[in-house]
């Protein structure tokens, strides 16, 4: 059976799978659409959590991220996981006590104030919808490589499924596809894992792989010291460097976990529980099915990149890279154990290029060559000028004078001080070594190894290590389960804020149940046809929305629940201002670095670390937004009233579990 | 019947302002354990600890990469158990 009539069964089966599940769990009440009836048991809701959390971001770019950033990028593991202490301990059992549907239910209630709803349901809406398109992205690239249709193709599929069982399930319908994606993208992570473990370490688990020993070497090599040594030789930062910039490195993390906290269509999932101490424990739960597959993604990440460098430079499996030659262009258009380089080339994300035209890739640090490349460039360029400029002015000059001899001499003389420069600065450029080799002695001076994605990484992965066909089918039915279950998470969360929050919260407060359920279906579809239209047509800033995203989430949302929790006194004029504050603080931040809007060109500032406000990249900018929506919220609040006293006691009511009921409409 | 109800709510307030003190502080000592394997270990300590090794390789990448997972993950279970308890304790549990 050929590797795509497998990819066409597995991906196939999973889909009428979840179809299977959406006829099955339809719902009937805006209770079963929003909260799923509030019936979901601990376990299971950690499990669909997780499935809701852990997107086409953490299955298909993080371990790529990881890969190719070593220790820096920790910032994701660290950060994508701690956000859920915060969740346990600050937010989930309070906000389940509370009993209502949405997250902007919540802050308009406990702030008194439609104005306060309102604001919480533009930094939710523009939170959720940057969101998806990355999901969106993740299904299209995911079916074009994997089941040979066009991204359009691919992405309607998805589309359509989706629309299955969000709109007719509801969070019913959701909660029980998520439990069944789960559990295949879980599969489809670790197996590759455990296999490629056991190939490069012998450690069946992935998580003692990571600090094993190098088993293809003969053992006495410490995985990490191997992949350093490698990576190293080739000009590249080791796996394990230290961080450049711990101040931005704290704050990365601090705004990934903040961010994580305050993302709507996570908090939400602690609705569905029963009771308050089941929403503690949920989140627990959910953080150990998080773990399953975050705990092995720095092993598949470093893994693959050893995978990866060893299959350019073969002789680096045993030794050093320079003992042997590059991978040859010859091996990589004919070996059918290569094939994966010529799909991956067809899609753009993979490029080579045999720059010096000796036949091979050589896959070099384009960064360690640079400086020489152009010292020499410079030194050569000089040279012809100052030849040119000599030439010119010698021109209609009597040449046997005293003064033109004189000139002579002199351009003679300065002509061979350039030439001295440009020798120098070729031998210079030859110096530099790799391994013990010169790059005079290897004889090349470019990255012939133009392209590669960090969304490859783990996509490639089964194909790099050569594992059987059907592990390569199952990581794209993943790699789809991963994008699918947070693309309808999100969409609940955006049509939940406009049914239950914009028009029965704000245009019609006297709308039916039926009439409700129906205009949250009508909002669904429409969001899933907006997510859709935005991933035919991406802005190309799938990669920098995500920092607006999280940085948004910890500016806004996630203060403006913690405060009206564990404050009475902060009032509706305090945390109106307060998200206003970080909500124009934070985007005018990211937008100064990477444009307005995301509109290219139309940024600022130069988006590189000396330009960066105290080292601060935009990604980290969230936890100061946060900070400045505290202090903006506590004096603005000290300067006002008091909130009223059904506020104090709601405040009081939340925070005894006693009393948790069935959620309410109202 | 009316100073009885007043006195009910007094004990009733005093018992809830305990309640949320015991949790303030149990809520404290965890985020002083979250910062410190993650922010602590995983980052700002990793230059200082960087001559003890966990398998092939240093404490602090460990933690970054692997080990503030796990105490995240204890965290949040030995959280949810102790509060368990004290809503016992306090009476107000579901």
């Amino acid at each position: 059976m050929d590797q795509f009539t497998l990819n066409l069964i597995v991906v196939g089966a999973s889909f009428a799978l979840y179809i299977g599940i959406a006829i099955w769990a339809r719902a009937g009440s805006t209770a079963e659409f929003y909260a799923a009836g509030q019936g979901v048991p601990p376990v299971m809701n950690g499990m669909a959590t997780a499935a809701d959390w852990m997107s086409a971001a953490s299955f298909i770019s993080m371990a790529g991220l990881i890969a190719f950033g070593g220790y820096n990028n920790s910032v994701f593991l660290m950060g994508w996981t701690g956000g859920y202490v915060l969740l346990a301990l600050l937010l989930a059992p309070y906000l389940r006590k509370f009993g209502k549907f949405t997250v902007p239910e919540f802050i308009g209630d406990r702030f008194y104030s439609t104005t306060a709803r309102l604001v919480a349901v533009i930094c939710l809406i523009v939170i959720s919808v940057t969101y998806v398109i990355g999901q969106m992205v993740g299904v299209g690239v995911t079916f074009a490589r994997f089941l040979e249709v066009s991204t359009t193709t691919g992405l309607l599929i998805g589309s359509a499924i989706v629309f299955a069982y969000a709109v007719f399930g509801g969070m019913k319908g959701i909660t029980y596809t998520q439990v069944a994606q789960y559990i295949v993208l879980i599969t489809a992570y670790t197996i590759p894992a455990i296999f490629i473990s056991l190939q490069l370490t012998g450690n069946f688990l992935p998580q003692l792989g990571l600090i094993g020993s190098y088993a293809p070497g003969g053992g006495d090599v410490a995985f990490l010291d191997k992949l350093d040594q490698v990576v190293t030789e080739l000009g590249f930062a080791a796996y394990t460097a230290d961080t450049t910039n711990m101040l931005n490195m704290l704050l990365v993390t601090l705004s990934l976990m903040i961010g994580t906290a305050g993302l709507p269509h996570v908090i939400v999932r602690f609705f569905t529980v029963p009771k308050v101490s089941d929403a503690r424990i949920s989140a627990g739960w959910a953080l150990v099915f998080i773990a399953l597959l975050y705990t092995v993604a720095p092993a598949v990440g470093s893994m693959a990149r050893l995978n990866i460098t060893t299959t350019f430079w073969p002789a680096a499996v045993t030794g050093s890279a320079f003992d042997g030659e590059a991978l040859s262009v010859e091996q990589i258009q004919n070996d059918p154990e290569l094939a994966w380089i010529r799909n991956w080339e067809k899609t753009g994300l993979l490029k080579y290029d045999d720059k010096n035209g000796d036949g091979r890739i050589q896959y070099i640090s384009e960064a360690r060559l640079a400086g020489p490349n152009k010292a020499s460039a410079d030194a050569t360029k000089a040279l012809t000028d100052a030849m040119t400029a000599a030439g010119l002015a010698t021109e209609g000059v009597d040449l046997a004078s005293p003064a033109a001899v004189t000139v002579n001499g002199a351009v003679d003389a300065a002509l061979a001080d350039l030439q001295k420069a440009r020798a120098d600065a070729i031998a210079a450029r030859d110096a530099v070594t790799f391994g013990n080799k010169t790059v005079g002695e290897l004889g090349f001076s470019a990255n012939e190894l133009v392209t590669v994605n960090n969304d490859i990484m783990v996509l490639a992965n089964p194909e790099i290590a050569k594992l059987p066909g059907w592990v390569v089918a199952l990581v794209a039915a993943g790699g789809l389960a991963a994008a699918l279950s947070t693309a309808a998470g999100l969409l609940l969360a955006i049509s939940s804020a406009i049914s239950h929050d914009l028009i029965k919260g704000a245009i019609k407060p006297d709308i039916s149940e039926q009439g409700e359920l129906l205009w949250a279906r009508i909002s669904m579809a429409g969001a899933i046809v907006l997510a859709t239209y935005l991933g035919l047509n991406p802005p190309g800033f799938a990669a920098q929305v995500v920092a607006l995203a999280f940085g948004l989430a910890a500016a806004t949302i996630f203060p403006a629940l913690m405060m009206g929790i564990f404050s009475k006194r902060i009032n509706m004029q305090g945390a109106v201002l307060g998200m206003l504050a970080g909500l124009v603080f934070t985007s005018v931040y990211i937008f100064l670095y990477l444009g307005w809007f995301f509109i290219p060109g139309t940024n600022m500032l130069p988006n590189t670390p000396a330009a960066h406000w105290l080292g601060i990249s935009p990604a980290g900018i969230g936890p100061v937004g946060a900070l400045l929506n505290f202090v903006v919220a506590y004096v603005v609040s000290m300067m006002t009233q008091a909130p009223p006293r059904q506020v104090v006691e709601l405040v009081e009511s939340v925070r005894i579990p006693r009393g948790a009921g069935k959620a309410t409409g109202h | 019947m009316k100073v009885t109800q007043g006195v009910t709510l007094m004990a009733d307030q005093t018992s809830a302002n305990a309640y949320w003190a015991a949790n303030i502080r149990i809520i404290t000592i965890s985020l002083v354990v979250w910062f410190v394997c993650s922010f602590g270990l995983g980052i700002i300590l990793r230059p200082a600890l960087s001559g003890i090794s966990v398998g092939g390789a240093d404490l602090g990448f460990w933690f970054a990469q692997n080990g503030s997972i796990y105490v995240f993950l204890i965290l949040i279970f030995a959280y949810a158990r102790r509060m368990n308890k004290l809503d016992r304790e306090f009476g107000v549990e579901e």
